[in-house]
């Protein structure tokens, strides 16, 4: 299992990683969007959205069934059926792989339920490393008013309700947010992640971010073979 | 109790006060026979007791039955999806029940699970690492029957022999009784390598179901003093 990690494979992963409301799908879109329009071959794919696990998922989540363990077990289980079926097989046909959301996640929200570093690394220690993880680094309060200013409906375990750390929903959330912020600032330089202001504005991002991409990797070599 | 591991998080072990017993084998070793002699015994002698084992859990459990008709998952997708199970009944069933005092009787336990795993071709450390959730049992009872034994009391309970505990998933060989044998030779190996580590009883499984029993009872006899 862990020699295979280190084997380089023909694609490239990408992670981006960050808070809800961080901007990291709009960018994460706007980047497949370039690459698709230059012809690359690329697939995008998003945390907890296997069709297998879902009904498992969303089962136990809506009968608060789901314990720290079993939460944490029952979303690598849906990562690992993304990354067996579909991240691996791609990268080995050389994609561009974007991954909304990846391991680091599952290392943030996990270890703020109270679950064992350790334990979650060896979790994932099936995963390879993104060859690029982008860190969206919004400051809690713009990205907790990006999410919060319609008073949208939390769900329960999205605003952490499970923690008890609070009964309302909205200061439930924010404390919940602000200790996965310092779980990703912990990681951050451990885990190689490079960032992106998340203050700057929505095309000053995707500069940085096409920029940063172009000269990470040899983008022509991910063309289609037939649009030569 | 203690864990393996690292264990739960919220859970103190330390304040567990009934027993866990396991008993594990393959199909065809007697496991289910001799779990409800056990379950009687311990009844009669006016225990309390909680059956658990491998798929029952309410949060996958169904999903898994699904996934073993059609063969769709990957072999880490499906190890996490077997730990998801076992760990949903741990925290739902067994530890609850091993709070208030009860014998918990596990037909099946992580060793199965890891065995599978490693015969898979699964990191040695990565299952240990997973199961470091899980608690250690005051009793491993494991049920040692030959493959040839195993094979006949497959057949003479459902004449045929059962896909997975053939391996066929595993490619050994495309005839189901070669696999079947060879399979379980494998699973027979791994559990010998866990013998000593993980403390197991070993029983002779292919004496008479009461020669069995009467060594099954004896050992539960030495764990709760009786």
């Amino acid at each position: 299992m862990k020699s295979a990690l280190l084997t380089e494979l023909p694609g490239k992963l990408v992670a981006v990683e960050g808070l809800d409301g961080s901007g990291k799908s709009t960018q994460l879109y706007l980047l497949k969007r370039w690459l698709e329009l230059r012809g690359l071959k690329v697939y995008f794919t998003e945390w907890n959205s296997s069709v297998i696990v879902k009904k498992a998922t969303s089962k136990g989540k809506k009968r608060h069934l789901l314990t720290p363990t079993t939460f944490s077990l029952i979303h690598a289980t849906d990562f690992a059926d993304r990354y067996e079926r579909q991240v691996l097989p791609l990268l080995k046909a050389g994609y561009v792989v974007l991954c909304d959301r990846y391991i680091y996640t599952a290392f943030a929200r996990d270890a703020v339920r109270g679950c064992s570093r350790t334990w979650l690394h060896n979790l994932y220690g099936f995963a390879r490393r993104p060859d690029l993880t982008l860190f969206f680094d919004t400051p809690l309060p713009v990205a907790l008013s990006r999410i919060l200013a319609g008073r949208p409906q939390l769900k329960y375990h999205e605003a952490g309700m499970d923690m008890g750390f609070s009964a309302d929903p909205y200061e439930s959330f924010r404390l919940f947010q602000e200790r996965i912020y310092h779980e990703y600032l912990a990681m951050r330089d451990e885990c190689g992640f490079v960032t992106i202001d998340g203050s700057a504005t929505i095309e000053e991002q995707q500069q940085a971010v096409r920029d940063l991409v172009a000269c990470s990797f040899d983008l022509p070599s991910y063309r289609w073979k037939s649009m030569g | 109790m203690k864990y393996y591991g690292e264990g739960l998080p919220g859970v103190d072990a330390g304040k567990l006060a009934g027993k866990l017993i396991v008993v594990e084998g393959a199909d065809g070793s007697g496991r289910s026979t001799q779990m409800e002699l056990l379950k009687n015994y311990l009844e009669g002698k006016g225990h309390a007791t909680v059956d658990v084992g491998l798929r029952r859990s309410t949060l996958v459990s169904e999903e898994l039955q699904e996934a073993k008709q059609g063969n769709v998952l990957g072999e880490i997708t499906r190890s996490l999806f077997y730990a998801t199970d076992f760990a949903d009944q741990l925290e739902n069933r067994i530890i609850p029940a091993l709070r208030a005092g009860f014998i918990v009787l596990a037909d099946r336990y992580i060793y199965t699970l890891m065995a599978r795993e490693i015969v898979r071709g699964a990191d040695h450390d990565w299952v240990r690492s997973l199961y470091g959730i899980a608690l250690v049992p005051d009793l491993v009872i494991y049920l040692r029957v030959s493959p040839a034994q195993l094979v006949e009391r497959n057949f003479r309970k459902n004449a045929t022999l059962d896909y997975w505990e053939a391996g066929m998933d595993l490619g050994l060989s495309r005839d189901i009784f070669d696999s079947f044998i060879r399979y379980q030779r494998l699973i027979q190996k791994e559990f010998t390598q866990m013998q000593q580590e993980y403390d197991f009883h070993v029983v002779n499984g292919n004496r008479s179901v009461r020669s069995v029993a009467g060594e099954i009872t004896a050992q539960v006899e030495g764990l709760l003093g009786i």
